[in-house]
């Protein structure tokens, strides 16, 4: 099973079709789609440094075109850390810990009652892009989501060349 | 072959010999792990001879057992009255080998592949084969929560199967009962706090002979629940669909011969195993993942009554995962640092917490036909002795283990997510899931004039996560029900003394994102032609147990609604105005416009209450909740934001302040979204957000003093003393984290909250002759 580069392209805006998006989901998964993702994805971008793993919409970790190190980046370029940090602890967060913040989002009796979960929203500090909205109790540690083993999947399980890190 | 057997084992003293090879089962049980142990494969399997000899009799071995299992549970389902089996299908079966591993399993309620499991195991374990003895013909019966149920209400009837004498494997069938005797009427009850208080509970008890109940079990059974009809019913039920399933079993012997089938029920388990970890490889990739989920339990309300003032206060449950993906595609669940069990209904089993898995994985990972313990032995699951999802006590209640099951499981929804969503392989990204309540529970006198308890399943159909490529589906699935279906009005009517006043999509219910979560539904359901009629309420409220996804919110949280003394009787009468439909928007009540001045309404977050008094004409808002959504909402299609509008599924108010959305509406009421004028605004909302935010670490430094004042409400500080009490490990992590000083401690007795089970627990395994089965590191 395969798909074309522009059903990937598709995939990713969001307009495949629903035929081929079943199809997607019901049969076995086509091994070749993490390298055309990839290049749907740098096809997409504004800036010029390679996408060694989409983390989310709008996020990314890349080597950087210049210095070959591995960072967490906005698609808008800006930089957060190195790829092993928590990103969220270089964004800019909004914490909504007041009735008067959590009304804002969710009608009165439909928000979390402030007392026993905040909403912690992380942007960009360039862009404004709101990549992760936590919802945990007030102390709860910022959560360092993902610390994927990059190397071991490109190596032993797609069968691509890791990209070179500094 | 099975029936009208002579007596095989003593029933007193002797050995058995039930296998026909000289060992006792625990004996065989546990030369099976020990190979699975040294080996790496289930019972030492490296090859699987009678599958690559033979595959097609294999697949053939395999369509007829599995085909015969899903025909019994669709045949034997319409012999049940009640609607969670006969409407909601909560039900299912399952094929053990001898050692009670799961071979195979019907659709379904599949979390039982693992609980009926564990009751095999436990008379393995406690040598019913010589008391009561274990012959031809026999049925137990079990819903146990101390060695591996769910909740009380989900009652077992295992069956063991021989085949010339010799046994050789187990069926048991399992349904979701309406009541189980607890304190309290509906099966999934809030009243009791403790084991004492759950209902009838049945330790895998021999309750039939010769293929036929036992009769001080049936007169025993039937009146300890409040519902005896429905009870006798599903109880046919269970025993149909094993037979069934035996009978299966013994006709594809006598098709395949003895050694094929015995082989086939090993090698099947090892396929699964090795079918898991394949399926790890293709859709994700190795390394942590972490993540964390919470649940609200707000016992303190004066409507929440309870018979022990030690469970008289709010607390929290916490459910930390790190999900460790190796590179050999197994990988560990490990849920250090979760709360300790409390004293209420929400504690649960291992077996609930590492069986209870494969009802989600089937819908993500592994969605194959293919689910056995195969799956189990490819899974590392690390559960710390004493928290909710291990509890080291034997007085714990578990009547409603789901209220964080489904979001203790949520971690894993959201780390699988991010897999999916790294790899490219978006169309299976799922935000997360509802929290699948409220639950309508109560009883009383129906309208049948009958003793009765009522647990509406409306909730097997809650709003969907949202998709990375689509939004989550309304109204739709519960996660612990792969078939979801909310069940037809008019049966509802006919079990419930409760008439439909609405029955709507719930506005603003799915979270928000580029793609929202799907928006739960809404019933309004007035009480009728009951007496001495009760309800309560069972549910989130102050809390959100699932997060959005990458900048996507999490769904709207409960609330409830009650009226009573409304005056409807005579509105009815004189043909005024009454409360009709969704409550669309409870910042703006309108049910109350319809209802007389003096009716006595509760609008609030309390979700959980217990048992309360309701005449006829009193209204009961049942609110389903929504799915939480994917991405920043400010990538929403303005045109998707305009046909939500105009389903009504969100609000204006949220329409724009959350998806900046400028648009007008027109003389027909129709909403036109300004394509132009939208962009603007969301670029403006860019700036506003970086103008209210600080960076994190400034926040940090804010959030750090407050935490060395001690400041937070008194449930937050109570979640974290025990779940510090349990794990220095999380404790150290949070230290290091806010770089606290050294001395800094929090402890429950510093709260002045009750601390009951803070220091003095017994566990089950302390009982005298009582051998527990621990299947998970604890």
């Amino acid at each position: 099973m395969s798909y074309t580069n522009e059903q990937v392209a598709h995939l990713v805006e969001g307009t495949l079709d629903w035929e081929t998006t079943f199809r997607m989901l019901s049969m076995p998964k086509d091994t070749s789609r993490f390298a055309q993702y990839l290049d749907a994805l740098q096809a997409k971008v504004t800036f010029t440094d390679k996408i060694v793993l989409p983390l989310g919409p709008h996020l990314y970790i890349v080597q950087k075109a210049d210095t070959k190190k591995w960072v967490t980046q906005c698609d808008c370029g800006h930089v957060f850390a190195d790829y092993r940090e928590n990103w969220k602890l270089h964004a800019a967060v909004y914490v909504r810990d007041t009735e008067e913040a959590m009304v804002e989002v969710y009608p009165k009796l439909m928000a979390p009652d402030t007392q026993w979960q905040v909403y912690r929203e992380y942007y960009c500090p360039t862009c404004g892009a709101m990549h992760d909205v936590e919802a945990p109790t007030p102390w709860y540690p910022v959560v360092h989501d993902f610390e994927p083993d990059i190397e071991a999947f490109y190596r032993d399980w797609v069968n691509l060349p890791v990209p070179e890190r500094a | 072959m099975n029936t009208m057997h002579s007596n095989k084992t003593m029933g007193g003293s002797g050995f058995a010999d039930l296998l026909g090879n000289g060992q006792t089962l625990k004996q065989y049980r546990d030369a099976i792990i020990a190979r699975t142990k040294d080996t790496g494969y289930y019972n030492g399997l490296e090859k699987l001879e009678l599958r690559d000899s033979d595959p097609i009799g294999y697949e053939k071995l395999f369509s007829k057992l599995r085909g015969g299992v899903v025909h019994a549970r669709e045949t034997a389902k319409k012999i049940a009255a009640s609607p969670i089996v006969e409407q909601e299908g909560e039900l299912c079966f399952t094929l053990y080998n001898a050692a009670g591993d799961c071979v195979l399993t019907s659709t379904g309620i599949i979390i039982h592949v693992g609980t009926m499991g564990a009751a095999i195991k436990y008379m393995i374990e406690n040598d019913w084969e010589r008391n009561p003895g274990i012959n031809p013909g026999d049925m137990f019966t079990t819903n146990d929560c101390a060695i591996g149920n769910v909740h009380p209400c989900d009652i077992a009837t295992i069956v063991p199967i021989f085949w010339e004498g010799r046994l050789i494997g187990w069926v048991g069938g399992v349904t979701h009962v309406i009541d189980t005797g607890a304190v309290t009427p509906g099966s999934m009850s809030t009243g009791q706090v403790q084991r004492f208080g759950d209902g009838y509970m049945i330790t895998c008890r021999k309750t039939g002979i010769n293929d036929e109940p036992l009769r001080d079990w049936l007169h025993e059974s039937q009146r300890s629940v409040r519902t005896p009809k429905y009870w006798i019913l599903d109880e046919r039920t269970r025993i149909a669909g094993c037979h069934m399933i035996r009978d299966l079993v013994e006709e594809v012997i006598r098709a395949d011969g003895i050694e094929a089938y015995e082989k086939f029920i090993f090698e099947v388990i090892e396929e699964g195993r090795r079918g898991l970890m394949n399926r790890i490889k293709a859709m994700t990739l190795p390394g942590k993942y972490r993540k964390v989920s919470f649940v609200d339990v707000p016992y303190k309300h004066p409507d929440v009554q309870v018979s022990s003032a030690f469970a008289k206060l709010d607390s929290i449950m916490h459910s930390p995962c790190e999900m460790t993906i190796r590179n050999d595609g197994s990988w560990k669940l490990d849920f250090e640092g979760a709360s300790r069990w409390g004293w209420h209904t929400f504690n649960a089993h291992q077996v609930a917490f590492t069986s209870g898995i494969w009802v989600m994985m089937c819908q993500t990972l592994v969605p194959t036909q293919r689910i056995n313990d195969g799956a189990f032995f490819a899974t590392d699951f690390r559960l710390p002795k004493g928290t909710w999802c291990n509890p080291d006590d034997r007085r714990t209640g578990h009547a409603y283990a789901w209220h964080f099951l489904v979001s203790g499981w949520a971690a894993l929804w959201r780390g699988l997510g991010q897999a999916y969503f790294s790899r490219g392989y978006l169309e299976e990204v799922n935000a997360g899931n509802a929290n699948t309540s409220n639950w309508l529970q109560g009883g009383g006198i129906n309208q049948d004039g009958e003793i009765h308890a009522v647990n509406s399943f409306e909730a097997s159909s809650c709003g969907t996560g949202a998709c990375a490529v689509k939004d989550g589906l309304n109204h739709a699935a519960a996660i612990w029900n792969p078939e979801g279906d909310m069940g037809d009005i008019e049966i509802w009517e006919m079990a419930e003394p409760l008439l439909y006043l609405g029955r709507n999509v719930k506005t603003n219910s799915g979270g928000y994102g580029k793609y929202r979560g799907g928006c739960g539904f809404e019933t309004l359901r007035m009480v009728w032609n009951a007496q001495d009629w009760t309800m309560f309420f069972m549910g989130n409220g102050f809390m959100n147990s699932d997060w959005g996804m990458m900048g996507g919110y999490p769904s709207a949280t409960g609330y409830r609604f009650e009226a009573h003394k409304t005056g409807l009787k005579e509105r009815i009468a004189i043909g005024d105005s009454l409360p009709l439909g969704g409550d669309f928007d409870p910042t703006h009540p309108d049910y109350e416009r319809h209802l007389d001045a003096t009716a006595r309404v509760k609008r609030d977050k309390q979700c959980i209450t217990t048992e309360d008094c309701y005449d006829n004409y009193d209204l009961y808002l049942n609110y389903l909740r929504g799915g939480p959504g994917f991405g920043d909402p400010i990538d929403r299609d303005p045109k998707a934001v305009e046909a939500d509008l105009n389903q009504k599924f969100l609000l204006p108010e949220y329409a724009r302040k959350v998806y900046g959305a400028v648009f007008t509406q027109d003389d027909d009421g129709k909403f036109v979204v300004d394509l132009d004028k939208t962009k603007a605004r969301r670029a403006e909302i860019r700036k506003e957000r970086l103008a209210r935010a600080v960076p994190t670490r400034q926040w940090m430094k804010e959030e750090r003093e407050r935490i060395v004042n001690k400041h937070a409400a008194t449930q937050v500080k109570h979640m974290f003393a025990t779940s510090f009490g349990l794990s220095e490990k999380f404790t150290k992590e949070f230290k290091d984290f806010w770089s606290l000083p050294a001395d800094w401690t929090l402890t429950e007795e510093e709260l002045d909250v009750p601390t009951y089970g803070s220091k003095h627990r017994m566990d089950l395994s302390l009982l005298p002759d009582v051998k527990t089965v621990v299947q998970v590191e604890e």
